[in-house]
């Protein structure tokens, strides 16, 4: 029965990555990009851990890295799902912003101290910032504009709108139980807002990586054209995945609230660009495609630990800086090799 | 004769002000390999596309089993059984060959899970490495992302996914354009197998060779319109370059 599979021979001359029996480290590069990073945590947390392990390993450091990771969590979420359709969302931090002034304006409103106010407030937070993302999802998915630019543009207009409503000052009016329970919250000694971020990423993993809303987000990645002939409506399932990136960032901009009891209008400038490290580090491709919320998980801890370690160990803490940027070049570098060493 | 299970009468595409196809035609019938050729830009391709449901046409009409259909999305086409592999393939590299194969059609968890769109990817691979066996495609991984495979191989699974689902024809654009010898040869054995299973291919090709050593009709497409159509055995390499350049008039015949 000669078919496509006597042509393998001559497969196999012409195409490296045919031959049999590729090595391991290889293998372990091109198929899963995020164990390199999983290493590059290990390293760095086994350093600090061998320097200082009474103070890196304390109860007190665990516990805030836990609250730096998990708040970063909530935009790296979204932001897997926008990169890996080969998108980018730069509008993330201001949403947080606007969703949080928004959301205290109204329970200032209602009172509160009137027992829905919380939830009222969630209710606005996650539904500003579920808007937002559908209005972004609609000018990169139906105009076609580039995600860069369309997100660029709303990253300004959602801060300046958030800061028109506020006045331009941080406000006070968070109800004291949101504070209480999720802000400064544990159970069993494990923050509350950790908790939340953990449950958040395995559900928003698991619908990546097991259903057919995530396949179809790797498709649409991988080759926009083939997603749409495969009859997958690509351009309502773009402007859903902006706004899975809005509802992450309303979410996160209300557990914010809750953790400072307060707006940090001016606190969130650069959030957008360490959720895009944080999932760049994870061994997402900016090409689109490519990428696990596993892999994100763990681009987050990078930065919290090198920042907590450094202090620790002595070291002024802009050396964190430095530290992410010479890893996140590396990770990139890693993502342009092994796209080079496909066949064509 | 057979009536033709799938008809296209009169088929009009523009694109601005080139018209793409003025009064196109073909015709596929049950079991057999027609050959679709014709220079570049006489609109093979743009025939190929609103047969298969990517464009739709401005003017004609589309009969299946001799009813007439409107192809609004390749989904219309499919589900009247009708399967393309696109010349760029269609493939999405970073996803592995099942998923390809499955992609849009993806084979849910029984019960709950799978109504909140969860998937079977257990079955679904299982059975993308039993029909890909069936069709002779041997892949080394069947695991691993398309774009770790070769040309040739990624060509075969694009190939095997049309072949899985078409019930009726299968439109192949210039599927040898890019192989080798060898290559070329087992995908024109693929289409001979696929013909004698009963599924029709229309095969898009520049390849005088090719087309003569599998078609058992040929029909040339010259500036949009069909201009001639062949017989296995009538044609001569040298009739089929005259009809597609203009120097043989024969509109209608055979």
């Amino acid at each position: 029965m000669s078919t496509i599979e006597s042509s393998k021979d001559n497969a196999e001359v012409n195409d490296p990555a045919a031959r049999p029996q590729p090595s391991l480290l290889r293998r372990l590069l091109v198929d899963r990009p995020e164990m390199m990073i999983i290493l590059a945590l290990v390293i760095i947390a086994g350093f600090f851990v061998a320097v200082r392990p009474d103070a890196f390993l304390s109860g007190i450091n665990i516990r805030n890295m836990s609250i730096e990771a998990g708040m970063m969590m909530f935009l790296a979420v979204g932001m897997t799902y926008v990169i890996i359709t080969a998108g980018i969302d730069l509008s993330v931090g201001s949403l947080l912003v606007l969703s949080g002034v928004c959301a205290v304006l109204v329970m200032r409103m209602i009172g509160i101290d009137h027992p829905a106010a919380p939830w009222v407030g969630l209710l606005v937070a996650l539904g500003c910032g579920t808007l937002w993302g559908l209005l972004n999802g609609f000018f990169v998915a139906v105009t076609r504009l580039s995600p860069l630019i369309v997100t660029l543009a709303s990253m300004g207009i959602a801060l300046g709108i958030a800061r028109l409503l506020s006045g331009g000052v941080d406000i006070t009016g968070v109800p004291r139980s949101v504070v209480n329970t999720i802000g400064i919250g544990r159970v069993m000694g494990i923050p509350v807002i950790f908790l939340i971020a953990t449950a958040f990423a395995v559900l928003a993993g698991v619908i990546l990586h097991r259903t057919r809303f995530g396949l179809h987000t790797f498709a649409i990645g991988s080759n926009p054209q083939a997603a749409e002939r495969a009859g997958i409506k690509v351009r309502r399932h773009l402007v859903m995945v902006y706004a899975i990136s809005g509802f992450c960032a309303g979410l996160a901009g209300y557990i914010t609230l809750s953790r400072f009891a307060s707006t940090t209008i001016a606190g969130h400038s650069m959030d957008n660009l360490r959720a895009i490290t944080a999932v760049v580090l994870g061994g997402a491709s900016l090409f689109g495609g490519v990428g696990t919320m596993f892999g994100t998980s763990v681009g987050v801890l990078i930065p919290v630990v090198l920042a907590s370690g450094l202090v620790i160990v002595g070291l002024p803490s802009f050396w964190q800086e430095v530290a992410v940027g010479i890893v996140l070049l590396a990770a990139v570098l890693v993502d342009q090799w092994r796209r080079s060493s496909r066949s064509r | 004769m057979a009536s033709p299970i799938l008809q296209a009468r009169d088929i009009h595409k523009s694109y601005g002000y080139i018209r793409s196809l003025q009064d196109a035609s073909l015709e596929v019938f049950p079991g057999e390999v027609v050959a679709l050729i014709g220079d570049n830009g006489a609109g093979k391709s743009t025939l190929t596309k609103a047969l298969s449901g990517v464009i739709r046409i401005d003017k004609g009409e589309i009969l299946v089993d001799g009813k007439p259909v409107t192809f609004a999305t390749p989904q219309d086409a499919r589900e009247h059984g009708i399967e393309t592999v696109y010349q760029d393939l269609a493939l999405a590299v970073d996803l592995n060959p099942a998923e390809n194969v499955y992609l849009g059609r993806e084979i849910p968890r029984p019960g709950f899970l799978g109504k909140l769109g969860f998937m079977d990817r257990k079955a679904m691979q299982r059975e993308t490495e039993r029909r890909f066996r069936d069709l002779g495609v041997n892949l080394k991984d069947m695991r691993s992302a398309v774009a770790n495979l070769s040309g040739g191989q990624r060509q075969g699974v694009a190939v095997a996914r049309a072949l899985i689902w078409a019930k009726r024809v299968v439109f192949m654009d210039e599927p040898t354009a890019a192989l080798g010898v060898a290559q070329t040869r087992n995908v024109l054995n693929l289409i001979r197998r696929v013909r004698d299973q009963g599924v029709s291919v229309v095969l898009i090709s520049h390849s005088m060779p090719d087309v003569l050593a599998v078609s058992d009709r040929i029909v040339v497409l010259r500036h949009g319109s069909t201009v001639a159509r062949f017989q296995k055995g009538d044609a001569k390499s040298d009739d089929l370059v005259a009809a597609m350049t203009g120097s043989l008039q024969m509109e209608g015949a055979a």
